[in-house]
C-alpha cells in the first residue's frame, strides 16, 4: 500500500521532469527565427574564441541543438543528455559546464530561499492563525493586519524600496553585493557576517512579500476550524488556551498550508531570482539575469531546467512529508 | 435554526449609487483597491491629454535631471520634467502616462483571454466529462509544479528582441496562465451540476445549451469575475517579471522595462533614485489595488471571512 | 441541601441581525445526585443553549443575562474565567451534540484524554493519568488499545463512546449529554445509553439526556423536562408525563408517539413552531394549542408545582 503510494509519486515526478524538459526543448524550436543559430553566427562573425574551443562549443551545441539530424532523434539525444544532468556549457564563460555554474551559485540561492521560506510560513502562519483566533487580544490579532496590505506587492518591488530608504537614503545596509568589495572570502567570522550582514535586505523583501499570502490563508483556514466541534469540546474539556491554540486549532488548520507550502516553493523560487539580480547576489537568479542579457541560450535553458526540476522534486517530498503529519493520510 | 423567520426589513428606495457606495464602505478592500485604480486611471487620462506621449522614448528629454514637481521654476529642455528624466533621456512623467496604459492593456488582454480559455475548458470539461475531462485535469496537474514563469523566460527568450512587442509579452502570458481559471471553473461547474436547479431542469427537458446559459452560467458569473481579476493579476505580474529581466519590448516604457534599465544602469549607486522609483511606486499600487479586489470579491462570495474582523 | 444542580432564573438570547432572540427564558430546575433527566423538545427550542448556558460556554452573538447556575453549593456563574475553566468536566460535563466531530482528527484519543486531566490536575503523574484514561475507556466498555487510536480508527459508536469516557474522567457531579445517539443505529443506541447509564449509576452523578427520542428516553430517565420556545413547560417524573401528561404540549408530544393503537397514523402537532424573534405573547403554545383560553394570550403562565409535577399552563392556575 505503501510502496504504490510512493511509486506513484516518483512516477508523476518524472512525469514533470519530462515535461518540463519537453517544454525547454521544443519552445525554442518553435519560432521560425532560430535565436540559437543567430548567435551562433554572431559569435563565430565577432571572434572571442580560439577555433578549438568553437569546436567544443559546436559539439555540446550540436548534441544539444544538433540541426541536421532529424528533430525526433535530437530530442532523443537531448532526453538523455538531460538524464545525466549534462546541460552544456556556457557560451560566454566557455569552458564553464551549465552544471558548474549551477554548482557554484546555488549555495547563495539555496540560503536566501530557506531562511526566506521557513521564516515567512512561520511568522504569516502564526499572525494568520492569531489573527483569526477570537480569544487572542486585539493588538495581537492586529499584528497581521500591516501584512495583508502588502499581500499584492511581489517580493522585488519591496526589494526596490528598501534599498531606496534603507541602503541609499539612510546607509543602514549596502546597496547589493554578495560582500564587501575588497574582502576576501574565507570562512573567517567577519566575512561570514559580512555576507550575512549583505543578505538582511534580500530576506527582508522576500519574507515581506510572501507573509502576507500565508497571513490570509491561513485566516481563512482559521475561521473554518474554529467552527470544529473538536475545537470546542477542548474547551468543554476546560483545556487551557494555549493548549487549545496549540493543539486543537494551529495543528490542524496548518495542515492544508504545509500543502500549500509546496505550491509557494514556485513563486518564491521566482521572486527569489529577481530579488538576486536585483541585489546582484551570485545566485542561480542572477546568472539566469546575466545569461538573458547575453543571449547565453544554453546556460538559460540549463538553470531554467533545474530550477523546474528542483520545485517539482520538492513539491512531491512534501507530499512524501505530508502523511507523517496526517494520520489520516495513511488509511487511505 | 429552524425557527427563523425573516421579518421583511422597511423599503427604502435608494439610489443604485448610494447603495454601492454603502457596500463599499463596508467591504473596505474593494473600495480601497477600485479606489487605486480610479486614481491610477485618472492619473493616466490627465497624462495622455496633456502629455506628448512621444517623449517616453529615449533622446526625447535631457537625460538625468531629477523630479521637478517641488521646484515650479524648473525649465528643462524642452519643457518641465515633473518626475524626472532617466539615462537615456525618456522623460519620466510621459514614460508612467504610456507604461500606466501599457501595463494594463496587458494586464486586460491576459486576463480576458486567459479566463475566455479558462472557462471554456473548465466549462466542458467539467460538464461533459470523461476522456476530454482526464486529460485537461492531468495537464493541469502535471503544469502545476513547473514556475510559471521560468517557462515564460524560455519563450520570451526564443524570440528575437526586436520582435516583442506588448501584445507578444500578453500572448506569452496567457499561454501558461488558463490553468488557475480552468481548475476553479471546472470545480465550480462540477458542483452546480449536482445541486437541485440542474437536476430540475434536465427533468424537465431543458436540453444542454439551455442548462448551460439558463442556469449554470449566471451562477457562475461571480467566480467568473474573481477568475478575472486574479488573471489580470497575473498578467500584470508575470508580464513585470519578464519585463524586469529584460525580456520585454525593451523600447517601451513598460513599467517593468524602465525598472530593469535603472537597475542596469546602477540608477541607485549612481544616485538617481527616481528612475527606478516611480515605476515601482505605480507598480505596487497597481498589484495592490489588483490584490485587495480580488479579496473583495471573495469577501462578497464568502461573507464569513468579514465575521471575525 | 439535597440538590447537587439547581438552576434560577437562566436566560440567555442571541442578538442576531435580525433582532434579539430569547433562546432561553428563565428557566428553572433541579436535580439531585444520581438523578437522570430527560430534556425534550422540538428543534431549536433551546435545549442546547441550555447546556451551553449551564458550561458558561455560550458564544457570540448569544449572551447569558441572567440565572444562576448551582453545582453543589457553588454557583458557576459567579466564577471567575479560570475558575470556570476548572470547574468544566471536573464539576459538570458536556458530552457533545455530533460526537462525530468531536475529536481532534490529527492526535490519538490518549492524548486527548491525558490533555483534559493535566488541565485540571497538572502535577500528577503521568503514568497515573494513563491508567486513569484507560480505567475510563474499559468502564464505557472499550479496549485499551483505542487509548493509542486515532479518531477515524473508530466506529461513530466508539466515537460516541470515548467522549463518554472523556466526559467522566474527572467523575463530575452533573453530566449533560446532548443528543448521544442521534448518529447510531438502534442496537448502538441502546448500547450506548446502557453505558451511560451504568456509568452514572457507578458514580451517582445528576445526568441531563438531551434528546428527541421519547421512547429510548423513556427506559433510562426517571424524570422528563419538556422545553418549548426556549420555556420550560412542565417536568414529571416519566411515569407521570407518559400517562397523564399535563401541559397541552407535553399531552400533543405523548399522543404524536408512534403505538399500536395508531399504527401508521402520523400525528403531528399542528402549527409551526414559533420564531424565537416573535415570540407569541402570553403562553409561547397559544397560537397552537387546541384548549387555549383568552388569558393565554396575554398572560405567560407561570410553572407551578401540582404535587411535585412542575408545569407552566393556565389550565392549572387558580383563579385563571
Ligand atoms: N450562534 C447562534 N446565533 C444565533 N442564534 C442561535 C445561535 N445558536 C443557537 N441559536 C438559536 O437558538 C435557538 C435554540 O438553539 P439550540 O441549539 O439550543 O436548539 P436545540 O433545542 O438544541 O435544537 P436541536 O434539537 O436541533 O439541537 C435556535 O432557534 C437557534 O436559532
Ligand atoms: S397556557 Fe393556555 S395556551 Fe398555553 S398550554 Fe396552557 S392552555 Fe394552552
Ligand atoms: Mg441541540
Amino acid at each position: 500500500m505503501r510502496l504504490q503510494l510512493i511509486l506513484r509519486r516518483v512516477a508523476f515526478l518524472i512525469l514533470v521532469v519530462w515535461a518540463a524538459s519537453t517544454i525547454t526543448f521544443f519552445i525554442p524550436r518553435m519560432s521560425d527565427r532560430n535565436p540559437i543559430r543567430e548567435r551562433f553566427a554572431e559569435l563565430a562573425r565577432t571572434g572571442g574564441f580560439s577555433a578549438s574551443d568553437l569546436e567544443v562549443i559546436v559539439e555540446s551545441y550540436n548534441k544539444k541543438f544538433g540541426l541536421d539530424k532529424p528533430l525526433m532523434e535530437q530530442y532523443f539525444d537531448y532526453i538523455g543528455s538531460v538524464a545525466q544532468l549534462d546541460l552544456g556549457v556556457s557560451l560566454n564563460r566557455f569552458p564553464k559546464t551549465v552544471t558548474e555554474i549551477i554548482y557554484e551559485s546555488l549555495p547563495w540561492t539555496i540560503s536566501l530561499l530557506f531562511v526566506s521560506a521557513i521564516l515567512s510560513f512561520v511568522i504569516g502562519n502564526l499572525l494568520g492563525a492569531i489573527a483569526a483566533w477570537p480569544r487572542a487580544p486585539g493588538w495581537l490579532r492586529s499584528i497581521a493586519t500591516p501584512f495583508i496590505m502588502f499581500t499584492g506587492v511581489p517580493p522585488v518591488l519591496l526589494a526596490i524600496f528598501l534599498l531606496f530608504f534603507l541602503a541609499f537614503r539612510l546607509k543602514l545596509f549596502p546597496l547589493g553585493q554578495a560582500y564587501s568589495t575588497g574582502i576576501a572570502p574565507d570562512w573567517s567570522f567577519g566575512f561570514v557576517l559580512n555576507v550575512m550582514w549583505h543578505q538582511v535586505l534580500p530576506a527582508i523583501s522576500m519574507i515581506l512579500g510572501s507573509v502576507g499570502g500565508w497571513v490570509l490563508s491561513m485566516r481563512g483556514m482559521g475561521i473554518t476550524i474554529q467552527g470544529e466541534d473538536y475545537v470546542n469540546f477542548a474547551e468543554h474539556k476546560g483545556l487551557g488556551g494555549r493548549v487549545i491554540f496549540r493543539d486543537y486549532y494551529l495543528r490542524n488548520a496548518l495542515l492544508p498550508q504545509v500543502t500549500g507550502f509546496a505550491l509557494a516553493l514556485g513563486s518564491l523560487i521566482t521572486s527569489g531570482s529577481v530579488v538576486e539580480s536585483l541585489y546582484a547576489l551570485p545566485g542561480l537568479g542572477s546568472k539566469l539575469g546575466q545569461a538573458i542579457q547575453a543571449n547565453d541560450f544554453m546556460v538559460i535553458y540549463g538553470i531554467v531546467l533545474f530550477i523546474t526540476m528542483s520545485v517539482a522534486t520538492l513539491m512531491v517530498l512534501v507530499e512524501f512529508l505530508y502523511p507523517l503529519l496526517d494520520p489520516r493520510i495513511k488509511a487511505d | 435554526m429552524t425557527t427563523m423567520t425573516t421579518t421583511a426589513p422597511p423599503i427604502v428606495q435608494l439610489s443604485r449609487m448610494k447603495l454601492l457606495a454603502g457596500y463599499l464602505r463596508r467591504n473596505k478592500s474593494l473600495g480601497i483597491g477600485l479606489g487605486i485604480i480610479l486614481l491610477l486611471v485618472l492619473f493616466t487620462l490627465h497624462g495622455m491629454v496633456t502629455v506628448d506621449q512621444a517623449r517616453a522614448y529615449p533622446l526625447k528629454a535631457k537625460p538625468k535631471q531629477p523630479p521637478g514637481i517641488l521646484d515650479f521654476s524648473a525649465e528643462a529642455w524642452p519643457g518641465k520634467l515633473p518626475m524626472g528624466s532617466d539615462f537615456f533621456g525618456r522623460d519620466m512623467h510621459a514614460a508612467m502616462v504610456r507604461g500606466m496604459w501599457q501595463t494594463a492593456l496587458i494586464g486586460v488582454i491576459a486576463g480576458a483571454a486567459g479566463t475566455l480559455v479558462g472557462v471554456v475548458l473548465g466549462f466542458t470539461s467539467a460538464y461533459f466529462g470523461g476522456v476530454f475531462d482526464a486529460f485537461i485535469k492531468g495537464i493541469c496537474q502535471i503544469l502545476t509544479p513547473i514556475p510559471v514563469f521560468m517557462i515564460q523566460i524560455i519563450i520570451a527568450s526564443s524570440l528575437d528582441k526586436r520582435d516583442v512587442t506588448i501584445f507578444t509579452m500578453a500572448w506569452i502570458v496567457v499561454m501558461l496562465a488558463w490553468m488557475g481559471p480552468t481548475l476553479v471553473i471546472r470545480s465550480q461547474v462540477l458542483s452546480m451540476k449536482e445541486r437541485q436547479f440542474v437536476s430540475v431542469a434536465k427533468l424537465s427537458g431543458v436540453g444542454n445549451g439551455g442548462i448551460i446559459f439558463g442556469e449554470i452560467l449566471p451562477n457562475l458569473l461571480p467566480f467568473i469575475a474573481a477568475a478575472f481579476v486574479s488573471q489580470v493579476f497575473a498578467g500584470v505580474f508575470s508580464s513585470f517579471y519578464l519585463a524586469i529581466v529584460g525580456l520585454g519590448p525593451l523600447r517601451e516604457p513598460l513599467l517593468g522595462n524602465i525598472i530593469w534599465g535603472a537597475q542596469s544602469q546602477g540608477a541607485f549607486f549612481n544616485g538617481w533614485w527616481w528612475w527606478p522609483i516611480w515605476p515601482a511606486a505605480a507598480m505596487v499600487l497597481i498589484l495592490s489595488a489588483l490584490a485587495l479586489i480580488n479579496m473583495g470579491l471573495d469577501e462578497l462570495a464568502n461573507p464569513r471571512i468579514r465575521r471575525t474582523e | 441541601m439535597t440538590h447537587v444542580l439547581e438552576i434560577r432564573d437562566l436566560q440567555v438570547s442571541y442578538y442576531t441581525d435580525l433582532g434579539r432572540a430569547i433562546a432561553l427564558n428563565r428557566v428553572n430546575l433541579n436535580l439531585k445526585a444520581g438523578e437522570k433527566l430527560g430534556l425534550v423538545g422540538e428543534s431549536g427550542s433551546g435545549k442546547s443553549t441550555m447546556a451551553l448556558a449551564m458550561m458558561r460556554m455560550i458564544k457570540a452573538p448569544g449572551r447569558i443575562e441572567s440565572g444562576s447556575v448551582d453545582v453543589d453549593g457553588v454557583d458557576l456563574m459567579k466564577l471567575s474565567d479560570e475558575e470556570m475553566r476548572l470547574a468544566r468536566l471536573s464539576r459538570i460535563a458536556y458530552i457533545p451534540q455530533g460526537a462525530m466531530n468531536s475529536l481532534n482528527p490529527v492526535m490519538r484519543i490518549g492524548a486527548q484524554m491525558v490533555d483534559a486531566i493535566r488541565a485540571h490536575i497538572p502535577d500528577m503523574r503521568k503514568e497515573a493519568m494513563i491508567e486513569q484514561c484507560m480505567k475510563s475507556l474499559e468502564s464505557v466498555d472499550l479496549k485499551r488499545n483505542v487509548f493509542q487510536m486515532y479518531a477515524h480508527e473508530l466506529s461513530g459508536g466508539m466515537k460516541q463512546r470515548v467522549c463518554i469516557a472523556i466526559g467522566i474522567l474527572l467523575k463530575p457531579k452533573v453530566i449533560i449529554a446532548d443528543e448521544p445517539t442521534s448518529a447510531l443505529d438502534v442496537v448502538t443506541q441502546r448500547q450506548v445509553m446502557e453505558t451511560i447509564d451504568r456509568v452514572q449509576k457507578e458514580m451517582g452523578a445528576a445526568v441531563i439526556l438531551i434528546g428527541h427520542d421519547m421512547g429510548l428516553m423513556a427506559q433510562f430517565v426517571d424524570k422528563v423536562a419538556v422545553m418549548y420556545a426556549g420555556r420550560l413547560t412542565e417536568v414529571s417524573t416519566v411515569r407521570d408525563m407518559f400517562t397523564t401528561p399535563m401541559h397541552p404540549y407535553a399531552q400533543a408530544l405523548i399522543k404524536s408517539l408512534p403505538n399500536l393503537k395508531n399504527k401508521g397514523v402520523f400525528q403531528g402537532i399542528p402549527g409551526l413552531a414559533p420564531s424565537l424573534l416573535r415570540i407569541p405573547t402570553g403562553c409561547a403554545f397559544h397560537p397552537r394549542c387546541t384548549q387555549a383560553m383568552e388569558s393565554c394570550k396575554t398572560t405567560i403562565p407561570e410553572v407551578q408545582d401540582h404535587n411535585g409535577r412542575l408545569v407552566a399552563c393556565h389550565l392549572y392556575t387558580e383563579g385563571a
